[in-house]
């Protein structure tokens, strides 16, 4: 018997989490259209399918506690209260981008909100996550610091080294992997001699648990209750939630190594759907208050899209500047 | 002043600085309870504790990988690969991360933090661990790249890099060590990074050099004035930011230039240093820039054969007559 969601979190809070799905989707999905014109070059990887990771994590988290992420984190960014536009902005390579339009898609970064950043070699935030976790314990600050990774950073030199680090350091790290099933074209179980990967963790003696990611009130239970062991232990937890991307790795990627079965296998299993029932069925909410939302979040991202259209390119000048202090 | 080592005076530069500043911490292999495989580190642990001097796996990467996100939560560490030769296992962290953070994120935040590696060939140890990567580091954008000679400048350096808010990479000789020399005794004795130091002060010709290269310079430097050659040393100091004006006026003095370097001389700075000197000075320059660098090969151990490899002072001061005897 599943528990009922009025015993985990109030109303608002759960209806908020379906508002910030729905949001990150609507993000996602418009990003594609924005590529697709042209207005956002290079790289471009979507989020669309995992947002219960992003949603259900973020919710459990406190707002001091950092927050790294890969290079699929626009998602991540705007949940955890990047504002839309700018993020947009940044992808078309605005000046008024969060990162001025230096980063691009896939290094956003917003202190103010403690999101620490995405990063774009496979692994590579894994140490930079235990250094913010060693700079809070030092200084003695209530913080946690949650590093997302993917599953192919698992076969990283990085990945190990970080692991063993944090928990011979006694560092407050939540490790939370987005196993997709792909690193790029590749399988997890192609690439990967155990393909469990939360198991890994037992060379290292940290706790995991796998959830399941197309569910964002499991992995909002899963990373709340590891959080919290985190602060109290002050030791590293280990979370792998199992999910899906909708789209192929980047917009350069037809997906053909994926089957039209197994696709829709995931489809109905969409995270988005499934917990508007689940409200719907618990009547925390009407058809018509999810209809406004949808609308709402419809309406942030055109004017996401229109603010980074009028937006102005970054100055010549721009090119040597934030290089050194 | 007081008279003491290369070794000595980074070991005062780190006392210093961790007495100073407590967001200041030191970790790295062996550092700690070993106090360090050159003996660099030797009494932090028993004067600042393992809270803030703190041994670490042998995992380079990720020691940088720490040591970024430390200095990005606002603290200052100062980090120690063992030896330059296994940065190599960290230029993910050095280069794709370190040096990018800041850019890349549009200036919100910084890395104050430096990365000590001593480096160099010369005793012996072979293809594995006698590199000289100070090209590699110059060649990238976006941290800090010192060089030390003298144990008064490895003070004053490490102080100054300790204290500036961008990503360092600090270089340390492994023959300079033992060296000798007056370093001052004030706490608050701090070189400004970008100021080449001209050693020796001379009017036929500049040698353009840095940490035990500038060292040998001077060595040539005394041989060649009983021959009456009168040579000027500009030790650079800092590889980044350098210190163009300094070699590009000395130049234009004396008219010739030898420039030494211990890396590869196959697009090593040397050739970098040497195309700024002829772009400057074309009009003055009496004859063309001579280089002087690591042989193209991975070094041999048999010390007969590894002397071939680096740059001594009879190579540097063969140099200097060959550039004298040259004419455009």
């Amino acid at each position: 018997m599943e528990t009922k969601l009025r015993a985990i979190l109030p109303d608002h809070e759960l209806v908020k989490l379906f508002e910030q799905m729905v949001l990150s989707r609507e993000f996602e999905e418009s990003c594609a259209e924005q590529y697709t014109k042209g207005h956002i070059t290079g790289f471009l990887h979507l989020y669309s399918g995992q947002e219960a990771v992003a949603v259900g994590a973020t919710a459990a988290l406190h707002k001091d506690d950092y927050i790294l992420s890969a290079y699929r984190e626009h998602a991540q960014a705007i949940v955890r209260g990047a504002d839309p536009k700018r993020v947009m902005a940044e992808l078309f390579g605005k000046a008024t981008g969060l990162c001025k339009g230096k980063g691009g898609s896939m290094h956003l970064f917003s202190p103010e909100i403690n999101f620490m950043g995405g990063y774009a070699i496979v692994g590579g935030q894994l140490p930079i996550a235990c250094g913010l976790a060693f700079s809070a314990k030092y200084r003695h600050e209530d913080r946690i610091t949650a590093c997302f990774f993917g599953d192919g950073a698992v076969n990283q030199g990085t990945f190990h080294e970080s692991l063993n680090w944090a928990r011979l350091w006694e560092l407050p790290v939540l490790f939370v992997c987005e196993n997709n099933f792909y690193g790029i074209g590749t399988e997890v179980h192609r690439s990967s001699a155990l393909p469990t990967l939360h198991k890994r963790t037992c060379g290292y003696d940290i706790p995991s648990e796998k959830v399941d990611g197309m569910d964002v009130i499991a992995v909002y239970k899963a990373i709340k209750y590891a959080a919290e062991k985190v602060r109290e232990s002050g030791k590293p937890q280990f979370i792998e939630a199992i999910t899906y991307r909708f789209r192929g790795h980047s917009m350069a990627d037809p997906a053909k190594y994926r089957s039209a079965a197994e696709h829709e296998i995931w489809k109905a299993r969409d995270p988005l759907p499934n917990y508007a029932k689940r409200l719907l069925a618990e009547e925390i909410t009407t058809e018509a208050e999810l209809d406004t939302i949808r609308k709402r979040c419809t309406a942030i991202v055109e004017e996401a899209v229109k603010f980074a259209e009028e937006s102005p390119w970054p100055e010549e000048q721009e090119v040597w500047e934030d290089i050194y202090v | 002043m007081s008279e003491m080592t290369y070794r000595d005076a980074l070991n005062l530069a780190l006392k210093e600085e961790l007495r100073r500043d407590p967001s200041v911490l030191v970790w790295g292999e062996d550092v700690a309870l070993y106090e360090g495989s050159f003996k660099v580190t030797r009494g932090l642990l028993a004067e600042f504790g393992e809270e803030r001097v703190k041994d670490t796996p042998i995992s380079e990467n990720t020691i940088i990988g720490v040591a970024i996100g430390a200095a990005m939560g606002g603290l200052r560490p100062v980090a120690e690969l063992m030896t330059v030769n296994f940065a190599l296992l960290a230029m993910d962290q050095l280069i794709n991360h370190m040096a990018k953070i800041r850019s890349m994120f549009g200036g919100q935040t910084n890395l104050p933090m430096v990365v000590r590696m001593p480096g160099g060939g010369g005793s012996q140890l072979a293809a594995q661990h006698s590199q000289s990567l100070e090209s590699y580091f110059m060649h990238c954008p976006g941290m800090r790249v010192v060089y030390p000679a003298t144990p008064a400048d490895a003070k004053g350096l490490l102080k100054t890099a300790i204290r500036d808010p961008n990503p360092v990479v600090f270089l340390e000789h492994e023959l300079l060590y033992n060296s000798k020399g007056e370093v001052p005794d004030d706490p608050e004795f701090l070189l400004p990074f970008g100021k080449a130091n001209v050693l020796r002060e001379g009017t036929a010709v500049t040698i353009v050099a840095y940490a035990r290269m500038a060292i040998l310079a001077q060595q040539a430097a005394a041989v060649l004035e009983k021959e009456g050659i009168s040579c000027e040393i500009v030790d650079l100091r800092t590889l980044n930011p350098l210190d163009t004006p300094t070699f590009i006026n000395s130049v234009r003095k004396t008219g010739r230039a030898v420039v030494v370097e211990e890396c590869w001389r196959t697009a090593g700075l040397g050739g970098d240093i040497a195309h700024r000197i002829h772009e400057a000075c074309f009009d003055t320059l009496l004859a063309p820039v001579r280089r002087v660098a690591g042989l193209d090969v991975p070094m041999p151990y048999s010390r007969a054969i590894e002397k071939l490899c680096i740059p001594s002072s009879e190579s540097i001061a063969n140099a200097v007559r060959e550039v004298l005897a040259a004419r455009y």
